[in-house]
């Protein structure tokens, strides 16, 4: 194997790893969410994007509408839609590859790809299926041995389960807050969405944020 | 069909839709600078929200627990540069510890 194919190699599986073994985290917080170790597992075969994962257990777990757990995760899933947008001229495949290519488009293939940018085309390529690929296979390993861990438990609360969601959310969100003013969304969201709860049905609050986010994107 | 199954099979399917679609949409439907600067900020204002309602709420109820401390310490990590899988392990546990033993 050449060395650039070593390298692109080296970055998909280091990530692929890290990012699977979190899916341990994924299948306990959905089976603590009420979910069946069934549903966990084609969620994360299925819908495969991390945060729209979490989103539609947190929403529906806490009480919210399907519609209101379809609607948070779809949200959180559009930016996958401009991942594709990026990396279809760059893999040029059709068919059923495409089919595949579009199911392993998330954050950690298209960022390994990006990454491997100076190396060429081809390593572009070899960057987002090495990641794409590994990052499935393990986040699913690991979604379906942490649903069964967490159903083996009991009262998740004694684990920290509960804990373990939302601070997934915010290990997700940490990595974005880059200026002050995105700093100054997140809390300002963090408080809405908080004053609401008492009053609007479980999952509108959060929402509602997006609709925020939207405002002040076709605003600025 | 219960509620968790139309939200699993539901989010599947848009999840899946939404990959495709980009894979197939014409570049400039979706390069337009609004609907970047639009997709930068949703996943904030969606996961901020997410991460208070799913720290000091149960059902519609305001509540202040034991996840207050594992949040805490998740901040702390995030400070430290701690790795995605130790900021998570670290709210678990310590909030895990304070509901064992308090």
């Amino acid at each position: 194997m050449s060395k650039v194919s070593s390298t692109t190699l080296r970055d998909s599986l280091s990530v692929s790893i890290t990012v699977g073994a979190y899916g341990v985290a994924f299948g306990a917080a959905a089976v603590a969410n009420g979910f069946t170790v069934l549903q966990s597992c084609l969620l994360s075969l299925l819908t495969f994007s991390g945060a729209s994962q979490f989103a539609v257990i947190g929403v529906v777990g806490a009480g919210g509408s399907a519609i209101s757990g379809i609607a948070t995760a779809s949200l959180l899933g559009i930016r996958n839609a401009l991942y594709g947008v990026i990396m279809a001229p760059r893999l040029q495949v059709s068919g059923i590859t495409r089919v595949v290519a579009a199911q392993i488009t998330i954050d950690e293939s298209t960022a390994v790809a990006l990454g491997q940018e100076p190396r060429g085309t081809d390593a572009m390529r070899k960057g987002f299926w090495y990641t794409g690929i590994g990052v499935f296979v393990f986040w699913n390993l690991f979604t379906l041995a942490g649903a069964l861990g967490a159903q083996a438990m009991g009262d998740v609360r004694a684990f920290g389960l509960d804990s373990a969601v939302p601070a997934a959310f915010l290990g997700l969100v940490w990595p974005r807050l880059t200026g002050k003013f995105e700093r100054i969304l997140a809390v300002s969201c963090a408080i809405f969405a908080i004053a609401m709860t008492p009053i609007l049905p479980a999952g509108l609050p959060i929402i509602a944020t997006a609709f925020i986010a939207i405002a002040i994107g076709l605003k600025r | 069909m219960n509620t968790l199954w139309i939200a699993t099979i539901g989010t599947c399917v848009i999840a899946f839709a939404l990959k495709y679609s980009g894979h197939s949409v014409p570049e400039r439907w979706l390069s337009h600078p609004k609907i970047q600067r639009i997709n930068a900020l949703i996943p904030i204002a969606l996961l901020s929200a997410l991460v208070a309602v799913q720290s000091f709420s149960e059902k519609s109820k305001l509540m202040i627990d034991q996840r207050l401390v594992g949040l805490s310490v998740a901040i702390i990590a995030l400070f430290l540069k701690a790795p995605f899988p130790v900021v998570v392990l670290s709210a678990a546990v310590s909030s895990a510890g304070v509901y064992r033993w308090f």
